[in-house]
């Protein structure tokens, strides 16, 4: 019998100092860190970004309406007040550690793509173009290369 | 309540007394914490309780003052627990509840929907004897309250359904459930 390698799941987890997005309510698409745990479903969050547009206020945040991320701020005393939150997710560097994520890149470009002007949208397709030629040049020198 | 709208319920307080007259000029005042939609709810709480505890009615009383009281921090996390005498179908039971809230009226408001889920009793066979925040965890009666106050409490959040963001009345795929 093959040995099979059984590794337990990495959950994301509710947990005091855990990063999550929320996804609905007057906050959506902002970054708050879980400062205590009200119960099952709900939760204290508080999101004192460096940047002033991406401040949360401190708030009961329904789980339903939020999504864990990867990033936690570790050694979050719990229900530390937005003082001490503020000062380590400043010294965790979180909104940094956020812009540099894949989600925070994809819904940044879709969010300016979405703003574009016609002439910009005609340049984003000629420079597309002018990237996918290159990849497509170098592929087929590798291709050539193996061939032999 | 919980997503920063206000709440169904206020806490007033309300003080009222006796008409005063040649026997009794100054009459005793008479001070209560009421949990109430409104001002006009609360003053005929006061006057539903008064009755039952002294020989005061509103025919022959008067409200001295009616005001808000407001939660002192409604940005903590507190335990609270209520004591309670309701009516159910078939007779008077009193009870002892705890609920994990921001304030003293999220509590009061928790408390009727749960009675109200559990028990069908209403907003007027409910009694609110008293409310207290119950800052000593190791008070704290109930299983469903101390399982929340454990150290490093953690849990995942298993079996999540998506958004219903761009969703079509039938999918060509099951939906994935885990995030």
């Amino acid at each position: 019998m093959a040995d099979i390698d059984v590794k337990v799941a990495s959950w994301k987890l509710v947990e005091v100092g855990r990063l999550v997005l929320i996804r609905s309510g007057p906050f959506e698409g902002k970054l708050a860190a879980i400062v205590e745990i009200v119960d099952h479903r709900r939760v204290l969050v508080d999101g004192p970004s460096t940047e002033e547009q991406k401040i949360v206020p401190r708030h009961v945040l329904p789980l339903a309406h939020a999504t864990l991320t990867h990033f936690t701020i570790p050694q979050l005393p719990r229900a530390a007040g937005t003082g001490p939150v503020k000062k380590l997710w400043a010294k965790n560097e979180i909104d940094g550690k956020w812009a540099k994520s894949a989600y925070a890149q994809r819904t940044d470009r879709s969010e300016r793509r979405k703003n574009l002007s016609d002439f910009e949208r005609f340049k984003v397709l000629r420079l597309r173009k002018q990237a996918r030629y290159e990849v497509q040049k170098s592929h087929a020198k590798a291709r050539a290369a193996n061939k032999v | 309540m919980t997503d920063g709208f206000p709440g169904r319920l206020t806490e007033y307080q309300v003080i009222g007394r006796h008409l005063p007259n040649e026997a009794n000029p100054t009459p005793k005042l008479y001070r209560m914490r009421i949990f109430a939609p409104n001002t006009v709810v609360a003053k005929s709480r006061f006057w539903y309780f008064m009755a039952q505890l002294r020989k005061l009615k509103k025919a022959n009383g008067e409200i001295v003052s009616l005001n808000v009281i407001d939660e002192k921090r409604p940005l903590k996390v507190k335990n609270f627990g209520i004591w309670i005498r309701y009516d159910s179908r078939s007779g008077t039971h009193n009870m002892y509840k705890e609920f994990r809230e921001m304030s003293r009226t999220d509590a009061v408001e928790a408390l009727y929907q749960d009675m109200a889920a559990r028990h069908r009793s209403r907003f007027g066979s409910i009694h609110i004897l008293k409310v207290v925040e119950i800052e000593n965890n190791d008070s704290i009666r109930r299983p469903y309250i101390k399982q929340l106050l454990q150290k490093d409490l953690k849990f995942p959040l298993p079996h999540r359904a998506g958004g219903k963001v761009g969703k079509k009345v039938f999918a060509y795929s099951r939906p994935s459930t885990f995030a």
